[in-house]
């Protein structure tokens, strides 16, 4: 019996590693709007603020991926309903 | 701080025991500096002569007002206190952090509450508007068979919202004290074969400040304007503007 839970506890930390993969998908994301912003206020730098509020807004809603990840990996480490 | 979650501090004994959590007595406290900050700033107000208190509740007025109905519209300006009440409340209870308490954002039940009221202000402007019918009838569009997808597209708002609050949040606590811990370790590999001065672990201090300087300040300040935002957004689609009949 305690060897089933050793494998499960050692699973879930594997599991909650590899779950945080995810966190690739909104870095490219959010790198690629920032470069977008970058180029924008270079092109028209009277819209700044503008341009950056609209970046952080765009940035925080394509984080919602990697939050997701997050989630996961936080519930198999410190909540893991499989033990 | 634990990493595992909010501690139950006492329980009420009615019900069968309410547990008082962190997030709850640090909610409170949320709630008191907002009351006393509000009271003090509305206070002796006068047109003739505004003192610089004055001056300061008008720009933050106006530029809650301003933002609030650039968003959702002249005819919806009345969702201002409620925006204002979601702004502040999120923002200071994520700042918590610097005096050391624990964040009630970092806690999953505030954010779902936070969630939970935009959608049911979303579902109430969608029947008031449409009526019952119209709005029933608005999740088998285009054709019926999308009913499923348009359900989870429905439940899936609040849900992001919530979580992407919650995750912000609850990592950057959870990252902080990963490296405290590591810190202290470092510490006692570095010095700690010095009798007294080992057991200090003096490079905790000065270096999570930056840390905080971005989980505390930055991202507490970019999580609350984004909820208030995505609030704002999705109850001003919800309750458009009426048609002028001519």
């Amino acid at each position: 019996m305690e060897m089933t839970e050793a494998i499960v506890k050692a699973a879930s930390a594997i599991g909650a590693g590899i779950a945080m993969i995810a966190g690739i998908g909104p870095g490219i994301g959010q790198g690629y709007a920032a470069g977008k912003a970058a180029e924008a206020v270079g092109r028209q730098p009277e819209a700044k603020g503008e341009v950056t509020s609209t970046m952080l807004f765009g940035c925080a809603v394509a984080e919602s991926t990697g939050i997701y990840s997050l989630v996961v990996a936080m519930i198999l480490l410190f909540a893991n309903p499989l033990i | 701080m634990n990493v595992r979650g909010p501690k139950i501090l006492f329980e009420i004994p009615v019900l069968g025991g309410i547990p008082i959590t962190e997030t709850i007595l640090n909610g409170w406290i949320v709630v008191a500096v907002v009351t006393i900050f509000c009271f003090i700033l509305g206070r002796n107000l006068s047109t003739r002569n505004p003192s610089k208190r004055q001056m300061l509740a008008e720009k933050a007025v106006t530029m809650l007002r301003d933002l609030v109905k650039t968003t959702m519209g002249e005819h919806n300006l009345f969702f201002l206190p409620y925006v204002g009440a979601l702004f502040s409340y999120s923002i200071l209870s994520s700042m918590m952090g610097i005096f050391g308490l624990r964040a009630p954002t970092g806690d999953i039940n505030t954010t779902v509450a936070f969630a939970l009221i935009a959608f049911f202000l979303i579902q109430f402007y969608g029947i008031k508007n449409n009526g019952l019918g119209g709005w029933l009838k608005g999740f088998i569009e285009p054709v019926p068979f999308m009913l499923p997808l348009n359900l989870v597209g429905e439940l899936a708002n609040p849900i992001s919202m919530a979580f992407r609050h919650f995750g912000n949040i609850a990592s950057g606590i959870v990252i902080t004290i990963l490296i405290y811990g590591a810190l202290a370790g470092l510490s006692r590999i570095v010095l700690g074969w010095i009798p007294v001065i080992g057991s200090i672990p003096f490079l905790q201090v000065g270096i999570p400040a930056f840390l905080s300087l971005y989980f505390d300040l930055f991202s507490s300040f970019l999580q609350a304007y984004i909820i208030s935002m995505l609030t704002m957004v999705y109850v001003g689609n919800a309750n458009e503007a009426p048609s002028v009949s001519e």
